[in-house]
């Protein structure tokens, strides 16, 4: 990002005009300016992730307002400012992730504090109708917006809030906002140690400022594999559709839960062992021969096909076997991948690993256990919103 | 749809009537050594034992006198049996073999090889009941053994699996070359392993997402709780009303990732937080099998791509064969790779772990060669009914007498097929033959019923082989490919098989042995003929006599009511004979060959039937190679088949025909005329199953010219057949629906005369060396190197560019 300078140098002309020229005109100045410390663009500054299961928004909250700035802002901003900053719950549908705040950042030259709002995307009417009665129709013509659902809910942003929405490929998206948070968040990175052991294991900074090349696992509802030679270079190598949505889809007809903290919270009370069948549970120990230890899962769910142990297991039980089945497929297939790429750093993000410690600790158990060491499991505090946050950094104020 | 419902009612018929109870556990008394391999849901037992069987003698007449009754002598074959079925019945299963076992003191003390995840759990069982001692194999060295063996040996045993193609399925011939390959183990599990030789081998990963997951997950999901039950509910389910698709994300394609909209972008994603389901337990079970199939798939493609493989070979429970699964896992390891893998399944999947707890159990067994018995062994698509009351599948590999190998003068073993239509491909001629051979089958069993007319049991048996050979037909009819490709050859070979199991060794001995008496009285006769005549009419007249003696074969159903008229002679079988140009007609160039070039060095002709064929067609054109300079070797079947001839008698033929031939008989005193055998069994040759001794002496004889006669060896099996020499092949078409279908009509004539190509050298058929020590007569050792001294891959190359 360009070194903050000339902050405050913007004097709009027209301070008496209606909103919607005001923005007209502030995005209309930015054009004129050469140097792109001085560009700005028409507030609120978001960026929006549409996938398959959440939708995650970035919003920018500008903290660099000069007093001409303030009076020149419209109502409607500035109620919009409050209400997103002011709440962590939105219409019961929204929640800002606070502890993922991040102030004090510089984006495009202006100094402020990034939120970091979620929803379902089965919510997006909701969604919608808030935003209409938050007058957002008044304020911006243009949303910045990556995933599926910039393509699937075009029409419906058009029709029902009066917006367009300019799209970003998903995955540039993806690799522009990590390495931009990864950069400006010190503490952004980090790796499990002793994830097999609870009283010694805990979460360790990584320095990542080397970061290349990486396998970048994006596990939203389904899985995304990159591997990451630079900031534009980058292929998509594989996915996989047992992800997120495998998780809670199973998770919910197993247990009738309904929500992802559900089945975590479930998951976190369960044993996996009474529902899947062991090494051990065939071998009587070790499967000596090659080296299987005991404890090794041999089938998920290998023992569910037994009447008198489905009598026995609990919803916990269940949610356990489901979040240790896809968590250690995913970690089978990234490490395949990156032995196939000769890449030895595997960074894992994506609202899987929200709240989900179970799944991150077996993760970077199974990328050293089953690498002998080489490979390393790394993850980063913003897991779930770098496509928002990539595509809030593309804004440029206006349709492209 | 439309042709996707009609696929799927083939793989899945419900209306096939098999044949109510099969003999299980057959030949239990003679069990020499037991195997088992006891799997989760699924055991297999194998046992090998002993087979008596007669064999008609041709020379002894002693029994003869005026009944017509055959003299027989007993020998014993040796086959291995494979038993499998459901876990649950295991103990009625050991108390079945324990009641029937003779003597079963003889086993105590003796040792059992156990495999499988059960072996654990059941060996107090095993123990009790046959008082066996368990001796446990690892179960995926047991895995490797028997997909090895079974690569080798058992044809077609690998294929590929094209749900919407014609053929559905695409299935690989056996041979030496099978290494390297990834085998993909999905039991309860899965297990991958990277197999480089016999020897060399290792799991290099798994996953646990296998078999066990889709039925324990099955069993949480729906109401089903049996694994098939499972299979079939996915049959019925459509996946997308539970799976999250890339369009319900973007509402249409991915297109700057090129996926289509139609992937799965998440399984189950649609199952979150429902309220009110929009989905069925069949929708639920699809999108499952789907899951995991695509899973394993995935995963399979990215170890052959760590590994370099380009053969992934799928064995274990979870497929059992079923089209759905075999498909997915097809479509998602070709997407994975980029086509690069090659998807291979199994027919005999289920025993891979019993076959190779049994090759534990004995040393040397898996250097003999082995034959799949078809009279014996079930489709790999349907289990069968048994007296035992469960349902088992059954294997039979009959051990065979012979050694066998590719024929070392094929041009390229590697793309060679022993067969020239697939008739699994060919509807037209599959229901053509299915018919003939349902009509023929009549006068097959009649006569040998007729063979036996001092058996108060013939006539039984003949009706059973009726049966069974009927039944077998008209499954084949409605699931062409249960038994591997489906051709002309496999059919015949079917008969064969069954005419040995039901205990009618050669039915057509006694009317070989009046048609070989009656021709050899006119060999004089027919040699004086041909001698008087020179040069072009001579070879001429040669080769018009080796097809109108092919006319004589009882094989074929139009021509048999001809011969039973009994006044149908050499005569007129050469009136038969349409003018030229034949059909396919290259007699200008082998005249000009014989003429203008130099003797051939050796001649291997492969001879087809008894009678006025072998004596008055094949003779006197051998003969004249012998004069020529030319040594000859006779090759003949090595058991019997319809009238053709066996080698036991040409051996005799020739020692009548030596007393009034001179140069016959001159040429056998000096070894320039030799009889050796085939260690074929049927009407057809498979040149890939050639006699291992056979094959040595044809390289040590430097064999330039191959001779192949009759419609069977020909024209149903080697008829594209590319050789590196010389080859002549002749026969005349016996049946008017093949010959107006090729373009002719009845008795229509194949005279193929190809030229070898001069570029292409020896190409390696892989005799092994200690293969070589341990079979080959003495005298040619000296010259083997020569065989298995091949050159490198630009000899592969040159051969290649050539065909």
């Amino acid at each position: 990002m360009s070194p903050q300078s000339n902050e405050n140098n913007l004097t709009p002309t027209d301070m008496q005009s209606n909103e919607y020229s005001a923005a007209h005109i502030m995005a209309k100045e930015a054009r004129n300016h050469s140097s792109p410390c001085e560009t700005v663009d028409s507030m609120p500054w978001f960026g929006m992730d549409i996938g398959g299961t959440l939708s995650k928004l970035v919003y920018f909250e500008p903290k660099d307002i000069t007093r001409d700035e303030a009076d020149a802002e419209v109502e409607t901003l500035k109620n919009i400012r409050r209400y997103l900053t002011k709440n962590s719950v939105y219409g019961k549908i929204g929640h800002r992730d606070m502890h993922l705040q991040m102030d004090n950042v510089c984006i495009r030259g202006r100094r402020g504090t990034l939120h970091f709002i979620r929803f379902p995307t089965s919510k997006m009417g909701n969604f919608l109708a808030l935003a209409k009665s938050k007058d957002m129709a008044n304020l911006v013509t243009t949303v910045c917006v990556t995933g599926g659902g910039a393509f699937k809910f075009e029409d419906n942003f058009k029709k029902e809030v009066n917006m367009n929405l300019t799209k970003f490929d998903e995955l540039d998206s993806l690799i522009r906002g990590m390495l931009y948070i990864e950069t400006t968040n010190p503490h952004e990175c980090y790796y499990w140690s002793n994830p097999t052991d609870d009283s010694k294991c805990q979460k360790v900074p990584y320095d990542f400022s080397e970061p290349y090349p990486f396998l970048l696992v994006n596990i939203g509802s389904g899985v995304s594999i990159l591997a990451v030679y630079g900031p534009e270079n980058y292929k998509r190598i594989c996915g996989t559709s047992l992800g997120g949505g495998t998780f809670l889809g199973l998770c919910c007809l197993l247990t009738g839960c309904n929500t992802f903290e559900e089945a975590i919270e479930l998951a976190t009370g369960g044993d996996n062992t009474r529902v899947d069948k062991l090494v051990k549970d065939i071998y009587g120990s070790d499967y000596s021969p090659y080296g299987l230890p005991g404890d090794l899962v041999a089938s998920s769910f290998g023992q569910m096909n037994s009447k008198d142990r489905r009598n026995t297991v609990t919803k916990e039980d269940l949610a356990r076997a489901t979040l240790v089945t896809i968590t250690n497929n995913i970690g089978s297939i990234a490490r395949m991948c990156a032995v196939n790429e000769k890449i030895e750093r595997v960074v894992f993000v994506g609202n899987f690993l929200r709240v989900n410690p179970i799944s991150m600790k077996l993760l970077a158990y199974a990328m050293d256990y089953w690498s002998k060491g080489t490979l390393k499991a790394l993850f980063l505090e913003h897991e779930g919103y770098f496509g928002a946050v990539g595509c809030l950094l593309q804004f440029n104020g206006e349709s492209s | 749809m439309a042709s996707e419902n009609d696929s799927d009612q083939r793989s899945h018929p419900r209306c096939i009537k098999l044949p109510p109870a099969v003999e299980v556990f057959a030949n239990l008394k003679n069990a020499q050594t037991f195997a088992i391999d006891i799997g989760l849901s699924l055991t297999k037992i194998a046992y090998y034992s002993t087979v008596s069987y007669r064999k008609a003698l041709y020379e002894d007449a002693e029994g003869l006198g005026n009944s017509g009754e055959l003299a027989y002598k007993v020998f014993e074959g040796n086959r291995l049996h494979f038993v499998k079925f459901e876990t649950r019945y295991i103990e009625n299963c050991l108390n079945f073999v324990k009641k029937n076992l003779v003597d079963v003191e003889r086993f105590h003390g003796k040792s059992i090889k156990v495999t499988g995840g059960g072996a654990f759990k059941y060996t107090p069982l095993l123990q009790d009941k046959l008082g066996l001692l368990v001796d446990k194999k690892d179960e995926i060295d047991c895995l490797i053994k028997g997909c090895n063996f079974l690569l080798k040996n058992i044809p077609c045993e690998a294929f590929e699996y094209h749900r919407h193609a014609n053929p559905e399925y695409k299935f690989q011939k056996a041979g030496p070359n099978i290494f390297p390959y990834l085998l993909v183990n999905v039991g309860s599990g899965v297990s991958i392993l990277k197999v480089e030789s016999d020897e060399v081998f290792e799991r290099v990963g798994g996953t646990a997402t296998g078999g066990g997951t889709f039925w324990g997950l099955g069993s949480l999901l729906t109401k089903r709780k049996d694994f098939d039950e499972l299979l079939q509910l996915a049959e019925r389910g459509d996946h997308r009303n539970v799976d999250m698709l890339v369009k319900d994300i973007y509402g249409g394609d991915y297109s700057s990732q090129g996926l289509s909209g139609e992937l799965i972008a998440s399984s189950f994603g649609k199952a979150v937080a429902c309220g009110q389901p929009k989905f069925s337990e069949a929708d639920l079970a699809r999108s499952l099998l789907f899951t995991i199939s695509n899973d394993i798939g995935h995963i399979a493609s990215l170890y052959a791509t760590v590994y370099n493989m380009d053969r992934v070979y799928f064995g274990g429970y979870f497929l059992r064969n079923h089209p759905l699964s075999m498909h997915t896992i097809s479509y998602s390891i070709k997407y994975w790779s980029h086509d690069r893998v090659t998807p291979l399944f199994l027919r005999h999947e289920g025993y891979l772990g019993a076959i190779g707890a049994y090759l534990y159990s004995t040393e040397q067994k898996d250097k003999c060669s082995w034959l799949e018995n078809y009279a014996g062994s079930s489709s790999f698509k349907d289990s069968v009914s048994t007296d035992l009351g469960i349902k088992v599948d059954q294997l039979e590999i009959d051990q065979a007498e012979y050694a066998v190998t590719f024929c070392p003068l094929l041009k390229d073993p590697a793309s060679y097929i022993p067969d020239t239509t697939d008739l699994a491909q060919d509807k037209e001629a599959r229901d053509y033959w299915l018919q003939c051979f349902e009509e023929s089958v009549d006068k097959f069993v009649s006569r040998a019923i007729h063979s036996q007319p001092l058996s108060p049991t013939a006539k039984d048996r003949g009706l059973k082989l009726k049966e069974k050979y009927i039944n077998r037909l008209h499954y084949l009819h409605a699931q062409p490919f249960a038994y591997g490709a489906l051709t002309v050859r496999i059919l015949l070979d079917t008969i064969e098989h069954c005419m040995k199991e039901f205990d009618f060794p050669d039915p057509y001995l006694h009317q070989k042995r009046k048609e070989n008496e009656e021709a050899l009285r006119h060999l004089h006769e027919r040699v004086t003929v041909i001698d008087k005549l020179e040069g072009i009419e001579k070879i001429k007249a040669l080769i018009l006599g080796v097809l109108s003696g092919n006319i004589f074969d009882w094989g074929a159903k139009d021509v048999a009511k001809l011969l039973e008229t009994n006044d149908f002679g050499f005569e007129e079988a050469q009136a038969k004979i349409p003018g030229r140009p034949w059909l396919e007609d290259n007699l200008d160039d082998w005249i000009h060959r014989l003429q203008n070039g130099p003797a051939h060095k050796c001649a291997a002709i492969f001879v087809d039937n008894s009678g006025v064929d072998i004596i008055l067609g094949i003779l006197p054109f051998a003969r004249d190679l012998l004069q020529r300079g030319t040594k000859i070797i006779l090759c003949a079947n090595s058991m019997p088949a319809l009238n053709d001839v066996t080698y036991p008698e040409l051996v005799v033929t020739l020692r009548d025909a030596a007393k009034i031939c001179n140069v016959i008989r001159q040429a056998l005193e000096d070894n320039t005329l030799i009889a050796m055998e085939t260690a074929q069994a049927g009407p057809c040759l498979d040149l890939s199953r050639l006699n291992l001794d056979l094959c040595l002496a044809m390289v040590e004889h430097d064999v330039d010219l191959v001779v192949i006669e009759g419609m069977g060896r020909t024209l149903h099996t080697n008829f594209h057949a590319k050789m590196k020499c010389e080859c002549l092949k002749l026969a005349v078409i016996k049946n008017r629906w093949l010959a107006l279908r090729l373009g002719g009509d009845m008795y229509a004539v194949i005279c193929k005369y190809e030229q070898s190509s001069p570029k292409t050298k020896i190409y390696d058929i892989e005799i092994k060396s200690e293969a070589i020590k341990d079979g080959c007569p003495s005298k040619c050792t000296g010259e083997t190197t020569e065989l298995c001294k091949c050159d490198n891959s630009s000899d592969r190359n040159t051969s290649k560019v050539s065909v």
